[in-house]
């Protein structure tokens, strides 16, 4: 995944709480098994209210996204933040986040800020009424400020995360390297917990 | 060693390795794998050369995407054909068990665990799937997850994970009759909100937890995810040890005493503590209906539409008023004066064998609405072999309910089993999302005894009016 650093450009006005994977990534989507393209589709159902916030022109390809309490609540696709993704989402600023959703995002390299609901309350007004208005988000200082002026908060985030999104590391490989830590802990396990295989060939003998 | 949490013990007992600055690696028993968010997981697995670490600890089956009705036929949407073969193709590629789509132990994948014994106390489960922790009811740490996580598990059987808080939900008295597990769920998410477990794994405590069968114990662990939780689960005692014995992967003879011994080290130490507490009061509960399109928003059946100017917020009022016009529902319609045409039993929250024979209770004898179609979905092929040896499926079609082959079908509505657009469903299933069971379609979650009783009404009833006499 690409190092995340600092977002800078202007913010779409998601003013909805408790909004579900299902509205972001429709199921039917979901058939497919590949894992680019989903930006088309994000949001679809929505998308069919001509003033739905991403039909209007001005937050074309805006690479911050402002949403309500529990974004991203309900089911576990991942699809849900390929699709925000492919549109171009590299930060989402939310009061809180569903907590599946939340770690997806994290390995695909998409940055979940949490702000107080009164701060994003004033960003998202802010957005509505300039929808080029500029926002930094930068993850080396933690903070979220609006371009030219004063305005600046900060943001807490866990630092594993922030490091891996930072070096934009491949968690897998970072987790391989423990390879003997998980051969020990292997070793210990009782052995009268389920073996999926050995089970299925005894059923089959 | 200071006292612990049920969630705490399992935790500590799977702590591959902890280091300062990093979240814990944490060992994974089972992963159950799916067709719809394992080909992306499987894909990047062979782009990188990794294998699967684990293959006798992964098993994997059909279930999201497959038709209920027709299967010998040429399935009629080659995108949803492509994802079925894709799992068998990987599973096959990687040596994985896969039960395929004529396998009578083909079912929803959090059904067929339990039913084939494969999920036991104790042990940590993971699936790319949100309702996973419906296998928490068996006193597991079983969580759902991303896809990229998914590859992680399929490469290195473990997840590095941050630690969860803990919440105690602690249910006591006694549930009236009519009153199910599933109604007590929704009571519980009613009131601490679909946000109000996030970050938390809940542990449901109790009277009424204590009595509840296996099958009831699921419906409510299966909906912690409504409630924002990572995970619910409940102590191991002999209700679950009974269901857990003589199954295929159950442990046997003396196996069996030890794994039991150690299942009875689990439960919450007396002096452990929660970081939040949370109770109810059983007594009071009632048969809910959802009348909006979060799973919080409930009311019980004897109730009404709620007004959202009555709601506790500007943005609570304005997410219910929304909620109102897409279900095309005035405040202040009493629960029972709502028609519906579509009814849905089935979906790993309500489609076990005892989710069916209370069902097949309440229609015994009686028709279904002529304004309704309705349709069973048995979560597994067992479970469907089982109520067709106890003749429930003839009950469900002398009613005039289709009676269809295992899947998660119309819960999510990636099959053809759809609503259309302004349909109004009765549905046994955990989420009531826009759109969830189709487009334009309204979904109100309820028990599936309360399913029953609507599908043979055409509208809501009190199902205490029907049992309770």
């Amino acid at each position: 995944m690409e190092p995340v650093h600092n977002i800078v450009g202007n913010a779409i006005p998601l003013n909805r709480a408790d909004v579900d994977t299902d509205q972001i990534m429709p199921k039917q989507f979901l058939k497919r098994i590949e894992r680019s393209g989903f930006g088309p589709f994000t949001f679809y159902d929505w998308k069919k209210d001509p003033d739905f916030v991403t039909n209007q022109p001005q937050y074309y390809g805006a690479p911050i996204m402002l949403a309500q309490q529990n974004f991203g609540c309900g089911s576990s696709r991942e699809h849900a933040p390929w699709g925000l993704e492919d549109m171009g989402v590299k930060s989402i600023i939310a009061p809180s986040f569903g907590d599946i959703f939340r770690n997806n995002c994290a390995k695909i390299g998409l940055l979940c800020v949490v702000l107080p609901q009164s701060d994003v309350d004033y960003l998202m007004a802010r957005a509505e009424e300039l929808p080029a208005g500029q926002i930094v988000v930068s993850l080396e200082s933690q903070t979220v400020s609006v371009a030219g002026t004063e305005w600046q908060r900060h943001f807490d985030i866990d630092p594993f995360v922030r490091q891996c999104l930072m070096n934009g590391l491949d968690d897998i490989g970072l987790t391989m390297q423990y390879d003997d830590d998980i051969a020990i802990f292997e070793e210990s396990r009782s052995p009268l917990l389920p073996l999926t295989l050995k089970n299925e060939a005894s059923a089959k003998a | 060693m200071s006292p612990q949490t049920l969630s705490e013990k399992i935790w500590e007992q799977h702590l591959v390795r902890q280091q300062t600055g990093q979240p814990d690696l944490l060992y994974i028993d089972m992963h159950l794998v799916h067709e719809v968010t394992s080909p992306q997981a499987f894909e990047s697995l062979r782009i990188a050369g990794r294998t699967v670490r684990r293959p006798d600890l992964t098993f994997s089956t059909v279930d999201h995407n497959i038709p209920t009705i027709g299967r010998e036929l040429p399935n009629p949407d080659p995108t949803s054909q492509k994802q079925i073969d894709t799992l068998r193709d990987n599973c096959n590629q990687f040596g994985i068990p896969f039960y395929d789509m004529f396998d009578l132990r083909q079912g929803i994948v959090h059904i067929i665990g339990p039913e084939q014994g494969m999920t036991q106390p104790g042990m940590v489960i993971v699936c790319g799937d949100s309702h996973t922790s419906t296998h928490g009811a068996f006193g597991a740490l079983a969580f759902g997850i991303g896809t990229s996580e998914v590859e992680h598990v399929l490469a290195t059987q473990s997840l590095m994970q941050a630690r969860p808080k803990t919440m105690s939900v602690e249910v006591n008295g006694t549930l009236g009759v009519g009153v199910t597990a599933k109604d007590v769920i929704l009571a519980i998410i009613r009131k601490i909100g679909v946000d109000g477990g996030i970050g938390h794994v809940i542990e449901y405590r109790g009277d009424v937890i204590r009595a509840l069968s296996m099958e009831g114990r699921m419906t409510m662990c299966n909906m912690s995810i409504e409630a924002g939780a990572r995970a619910g689960l409940i102590a191991p005692d002999q209700t679950t040890f009974d269901y857990v014995k003589g199954r295929p992967y159950a442990p046997q003879g003396e196996d069996w005493e030890k794994a039991v011994a150690y299942w009875k080290t689990l439960p919450t130490d007396e002096s452990a503590t929660f970081d939040k507490y949370v109770e109810l009061d059983g007594n009071t509960i009632e048969p809910h209906v959802t009348w909006g399109t979060t799973p919080a928003q409930s009311v019980p059946v004897s109730g009404m539409v709620p007004d959202p100017d009555e709601a506790v917020s500007p943005s609570a009022r304005e997410t219910a008023a929304r909620s109102l016009v897409y279900m095309g529902l005035t405040a202040g319609t009493k629960i029972q004066d709502i028609t519906i045409n579509r009814v849905f039993l089935g979906s790993c929250t309500n489609s076990r064998i005892e989710d069916l024979r209370a069902a097949a209770k309440v229609v015994q004898g009686k028709r279904v609405a002529s304004t309704v179609s309705a349709m069973v979905v048995p979560g597994s092929g067992l479970i469907k072999q089982q109520a067709e040896r106890e003749g429930l499926d003839q009950i469900f079609k002398d009613a005039g309910f289709e009676w269809r082959d295992a899947g998660c079908s119309m819960c999510l509505g990636m099959n053809p089993d759809i609503l259309l657009p302004g349909e109004r469903c009765a549905s046994t299933s955990n989420r009531n999302f826009e759109g969830r069971q189709g487009a334009g379609g309204r979904t109100h979650l309820v028990s599936p005894e309360m399913a029953a009783a609507a599908a043979i009404a055409g509208h809501f009833v009190d199902i205490r009016d029907i049992v309770g006499k």
